[in-house]
């Protein structure tokens, strides 16, 4: 299993050729309180930086770009009553949606821990 | 002690020695209820007569059988309700209203004093065109100064607001373009755009692609030259933007727009910045909505309804939409259908009548008390406003780009690093110094913006005064006072709301309580 980072804040758990996306603790902070989020279609075929859902706060509505391509096979339904998930456990309980790879090779432009965790250090 | 030796304070007794009242009233402060909450069932402000026994209805068993749940209030128990209300509000009457992008300026007793003469105030957009001459005459005459102002030959003026201004210049280009049989899908739009420019363009179908901003918070030229292509309809493009900043490559971006075959639309929310200075027509734009509310002192945020005239470039001029008032032989009328139309192209009818005639009244006003000169000084007198707020303040908070500024200057949250103090708490410990907070978090490319506004309605001891207050609750702040941030607004009629949960579980409708409280009397 591992984890993979974009400059857009979201990440990739992947698993068997499967990626659990959500936001980074980070993006979360940032947007603040979580008011809404809106999910995909499961079935429902993205491009890498395609706009995948849409997550609104007290402060701003951002989209969520899906960070690699292929087809969504699960979203998380939770989010939907309680959107709060995303602030509390934004790599956790907090995840938006489930993609089926259609490249792993994808994976490699993305950054690891590591590299994100400079890349935000660069932020502030 | 004032100057005048009065003491300034009025010796009331510390909150702490004062006494809980029964009421839950402060003097004044008159605690609220909600209107259904003031009312009794049976009770109506209104004598109307029984229904005739007689009456067969016509409903056909669709008949409302339950009560309708309306407040049953009397006149005199509605009145105390909205003007207590009105009291708890803030208003451009009351003080300093800096709220960024707004323009919050003073609205002139006068405009009012003209709006209600009865020959503009007592007439009905039905009737006969006749016996409404002056009205016309009148709408004439602002379109004339619109025009004169920003140099172009076309103005639409029944759009009712700034973004309803804006799908009017949208739907005219797409009506130009449709005319020449040139089909195209996409707006270009800048990241600092106000929301609206982007929604409008995807409100008309069209697909909005982003132009990024330069480090110095412009346009980037080469980046947007890259982005144009035949199948953009348009570039939409705030002048001064939203930063606060003139659009150096402005000309340019015009040129581009135009080799490439789109039209150009400038959201003219900050107009107040270059009115009498800049004529947008010179600059190549093809349309551009005027917020009569904003620029031209008509009340607004709460006060009135907007008005957003929009004025066209030749190219676009045909195609604004239906009704427009044309010169015939001594007196005016009003062009209602197409077939009245003489070589123009009306893309068809935006509202129902004219416009927001009341705020035509005002708007022309607010320009021929000023006359041109004073247009200009206005402008002038709201940039230097802006320049005076930014260079005071730039020491203690963090501008976000160098100035000197337009009508609006910038500050980021830098300068609250480590304090543990956001912007959203800076905003209402201004509430409790009793100020209008400015526009926070917008425009987006800037970290915890606050864009403050001054406007030309603020003397140098008014701004003065905003400056100490600012740079008071600065110092606090990096003095590491937390508690006059976290718990703002202290003395609001409301403590801070919770906005989180106004959106997650909103209450939308009233329900009555399951006993209900003896009403207070």
């Amino acid at each position: 299993m591992t984890v993979k980072y974009t400059e857009d804040h979201e990440w990739a758990r992947v698993e068997g050729g499967e990626a659990t996306v959500g936001i980074s603790p980070y993006a979360a902070e940032q947007l603040g309180d979580v008011v809404y989020v809106e999910l995909p279609e499961v079935g429902k075929t993205f491009k890498a930086g395609d706009e995948a859902a849409t997550v609104e706060s007290v402060k701003a509505a951002s989209e969520v770009y899906a960070p690699v391509s292929g087809e969504i096979i699960a979203v998380n339904d939770a989010l939907e009553g309680n959107p709060a998930l995303v602030n509390e456990s934004a790599d956790g309980d907090g995840w938006f949606f489930k993609i089926k790879l259609a490249d792993e090779g994808e994976l490699a432009k993305l950054m690891n821990e590591a590299a994100y965790k400079d890349f935000v250090a660069g932020l502030e | 002690m004032n100057r005048q030796g009065r003491p300034t304070s009025a010796g009331a007794p510390s909150p702490s020695a004062a006494p809980e009242t029964f009421s839950g009233n402060k003097g004044l402060e008159q605690d609220e209820p909600l209107l259904f909450e003031i009312g009794r069932d049976g009770i109506c402000g209104v004598d109307l007569p029984a229904p005739d026994k007689g009456i067969v209805s016509r409903l056909g068993g669709l008949e409302r059988d339950g009560a309708i749940g309306l407040p049953g209030v009397s006149e005199p128990e509605v009145v105390r309700h909205f003007v207590r209300l009105s009291q708890k509000n803030y208003a451009i009457d009351l003080g300093v209203y800096p709220l960024g992008s707004c323009t919050m300026k003073h609205n002139p007793r006068l405009n009012e004093k003209m709006a209600r003469l009865p020959g503009f105030g007592d007439i009905h957009p039905l009737q006969p065109v006749s016996t409404v001459q002056g009205a016309l005459e009148l709408m004439e005459e602002l379109a004339h100064w619109l025009t004169t102002i920003t140099s172009m030959p076309g103005v639409a003026l029944s759009p009712k607001a700034g973004a309803h201004g804006e799908l009017c210049g949208l739907i005219a280009i797409r009506a130009a373009l449709e005319a020449k049989g040139d089909k195209r899908s996409r707006v270009l739009v800048p990241e600092s755009a106000h929301g609206t420019n982007p929604a409008t363009a995807a409100a008309i179908g069209y697909e909005v692609d982003e132009i990024p901003a330069t480090a110095d918070g412009r346009v980037d030229l080469a980046a947007y030259r890259e982005k144009l292509g035949p199948d953009v309809a348009a570039i939409m493009l705030t002048n001064p933007n939203t930063c606060g900043l003139f659009e150096r490559d402005i000309i340019e971006i015009a040129e581009a727009t135009h080799d490439a075959g789109g039209y150009f639309y400038c959201d003219g929310a900050n107009l107040n910045a270059i009115m009498g200075r800049v004529r947008p027509g010179d600059l190549g734009v093809d349309a551009m909505h005027i917020n009569l509310h904003k620029t031209f002192s008509t009340p607004h945020g709460g006060g009135g309804p907007g008005a957003g005239p929009v004025v066209l470039s030749e190219a676009l001029a045909p195609f604004a939409p239906l009704p427009f008032v044309r010169r015939a032989g001594d007196g005016f009328e009003l062009v209602e259908d197409e077939s009245q139309t003489k070589g123009e192209n009306p893309f068809g009818r935006l509202v129902a009548f004219h416009g927001q005639m009341g705020m035509f009244v005002r708007a022309l006003s607010y320009m021929m008390s000023h006359g041109g000169d004073g247009l200009r000084q206005a402008a002038e007198d709201a940039v230097l406003n802006a320049n005076y707020i930014l260079a005071s303040l730039k020491d203690v908070m963090s501008a976000s780009f160098e100035g000197p500024c337009m009508h609006e200057a910038l500050f980021d949250d830098k300068f609250l690093d480590g304090t543990g103090v956001t912007t959203l708490d800076f905003a209402k410990a201004m509430i409790d110094e009793g100020y209008h907070p400015m526009t926070m978090y917008f425009p987006l490319v800037v970290h915890g913006a606050m864009l403050i506004e001054p406007t030309e309605s603020e003397s140098k001891e008014s701004l003065d005064r905003f400056i100490r207050t600012m740079r008071g609750l600065t110092e606090q702040a990096k003095a590491g006072d937390k508690t006059r941030f976290e718990g703002a607004p202290y003395f609001a009629p409301r403590a801070r709301l919770d906005e989180t949960g106004a959106a997650r579980k909103p209450v939308l409708r009233y329900t009555q309580p399951q006993q209900p409280a003896e009403a207070a009397e």
